[in-house]
């Protein structure tokens, strides 16, 4: 039997106290991203039983308004005296667990919100599209740098279309179920996934990841501080960037760039002494089907080419042995702008917890991987959460 | 194909030598002096080395299909659909992305030997499309 080496996590003073989802849907004309991020903020905050002099670390934005943690900090009568600077996901939690660990800051504030950007239905959303000179000629956007990657794939290892419809009907089936998602109620099928219309081939409409609006937050301080809350702690386990360049520029070429992430993956692992097999579920960046796919192989869960057979033996489903985005990710749960690269770590959380709706409660998890960004956009970060330490 | 008022490149100091050999009906790479390696899209220093002595060179304009999609939902409504974004691989060993003309696209196959076919688009530019090449 094969066994841990004595490891501590490199973050072992660190505990996240607070996780909260704003309302998310596909628009919020109700609200704005002023509203939206002060509800992330509260509601991270109550769910850790924190008040707002209790943080001295802030790592707050919203995408339209451009709210920073500059200003954030003036909110908290200038009480926080260390801001991230990372985008609000895996690398601002590993920012700020690294900020308490070091003893630069006790209690971080991590949130961002994002409403009102999606108005331009005639076109894919704003953020899909960059205007570099060498790439918006061409008419490319996500979908199409992300079906390049899916193209040459399919070409090498002859991964069947059938693998991506059983991802896209996996992890839409967990937001089907997911009172909080955006597509709650709304089951999916591999047959509906391969009838719904064309975008870019080989990526159907149901393999493609929504557009919506809302906001996320998260909290987390010294493992000293957690003994003093009414709250079940998560741990950071470990984690690392894996960064090949900038998004939509350059030619998404497979045999460059189609393991990114794998470097981060090992760097995780080697950090808390675990592997694929303690992996309980993944809250993997699921933008298109096909990405799945990759990262099972990417991280060691499969050998290289052998993803789409993982997920057709029903291995990422809810009840598979490695559930995958469990409240139906950025496929059906919600996918607000960066907001979705917070989610991924504190949907981890949320789960490692026992919080989600019970059809999406797995039994006692105990590690989760999180990861943000896949093999169109260049870069993938990995984290590992924990119900313990290491 | 893409309808005449697609958004057009605006040339940096960078790339302003590449859409100029364009309009002139040449596709030019960047090459490391130091390393002979090729570097696309331009940069200020090489891709392979970090050195900052790059030439520009003329690139045969000949590769063959690494990747492609079939694009049925436009990034803007000025793009007619569908229309198939390629990765060229070209013979000198990098790649670029362009856009397919003239192959239907059930007949796009990974593999097919291509060559650059440019199109101009208004006084400044001049994009570089690619077709199939008849060996």
């Amino acid at each position: 039997m094969w066994q841990h080496p004595a490891m501590k996590s490199p973050y072992e003073g660190v505990a996240i106290v607070g996780a909260y989802n704003t309302v998310q849907a596909k628009q919020l004309p109700n609200w704005t991203e002023s509203e939206l991020i002060l509800d992330a903020m509260h509601g991270a905050l109550d769910d850790a039983g924190l008040r707002p002099e209790d943080v001295d670390g802030v790592n707050v934005s919203t995408w339209v308004t451009k709210l920073n943690s500059r200003t954030v900090c003036q909110w908290f009568g200038g009480r926080p005296t260390w801001t991230g600077t990372s985008h609000p996901g895996v690398e601002a939690v590993l920012e700020a667990a690294a900020a308490i660990q070091s003893g630069q800051a006790h209690t971080v504030l991590i949130a961002t919100a994002q409403c009102g950007e999606y108005t331009d239905r005639e076109s894919t959303v704003s953020w899909t599209r960059p205007e570099n000179e060498f790439v918006e000629c061409w008419g490319l956007y996500t979908a199409a740098e992300f079906a390049l990657m899916a193209q040459r794939h399919m070409h090498i290892y002859g991964t069947p279309r059938a693998a991506l419809s059983e991802v896209a009907s996996a992890i839409r089936s967990n937001g089907a179920v997911n009172p909080d998602a955006v597509f709650y109620g709304r089951e999916c099928s591999p047959a509906e996934v391969e009838a719904s219309r064309m975008v870019a081939d080989p990526f159907h409409l149901l393999d493609c990841c929504i557009t919506s609006e809302g906001g996320a937050a998260m909290v987390l301080t010294s493992v000293e501080r957690a003994k003093d809350l009414d709250v079940t702690p998560i741990y950071v386990l470990g984690g690392a960037l894996d960064r090949q360049g900038m998004s939509y520029v350059t030619a998404p070429v497979w045999e460059r760039y189609g393991w990114v992430g794998r470097r981060a993956a090992e760097m995780t692992f080697e950090q808390c002494g675990l592997s694929t097999r303690d992996v309980d579920f993944a809250e993997f960046y699921d933008p298109f089907s096909f990405e799945i796919i990759r990262q099972l192989e990417a991280f060691g869960f499969c050998k290289e080419g052998e993803g789409a057979d993982f997920v057709l033996e029903g291995r990422i489903r809810i009840d598979g042995e490695l559930p995958v985005a469990t409240n139906g990710g950025i496929l059906s749960f919600s996918h607000a702008g960066v907001a979705q690269l917070l989610q991924k770590p504190l949907n981890a959380v949320l789960q490692l917890q026992g919080r989600l709706a019970p059809e999406l409660t797995l039994h006692e998890p105990k590690v989760a991987l999180a990861t943000n960004g896949g093999s169109g956009a260049l870069f993938c970060d990995v984290m590992a959460l924990g119900k313990e330490p290491v | 194909m893409s309808a005449p008022n697609i958004p057009l490149p605006r040339p940096t100091t960078l790339s302003k030598p590449y859409w100029e050999a364009c309009q002139q009906g040449r596709l030019t790479v960047q090459r490391c002096r130091d390393c002979q390696s090729y570097t696309f899209i331009p940069q200020a220093c090489c891709g392979a080395c970090l050195g900052s002595d790059l030439e520009w060179v003329e690139s045969t304009g000949r590769g063959t299909l690494y990747s492609f999609t079939t694009v049925f939902r436009p990034q803007q409504p000025m793009f007619e659909v569908p229309y198939t974004v390629v990765v060229v691989e070209l013979e000198e060993g990098y790649h670029m992305l362009s856009n397919l003309i003239g192959v239907e696209p059930d007949e796009v196959k990974i593999g097919t030997p291509l060559e650059v076919a440019f199109e101009k688009r208004s006084d400044e530019i001049t994009l570089p499309f690619f077709r199939v090449r008849a060996d």
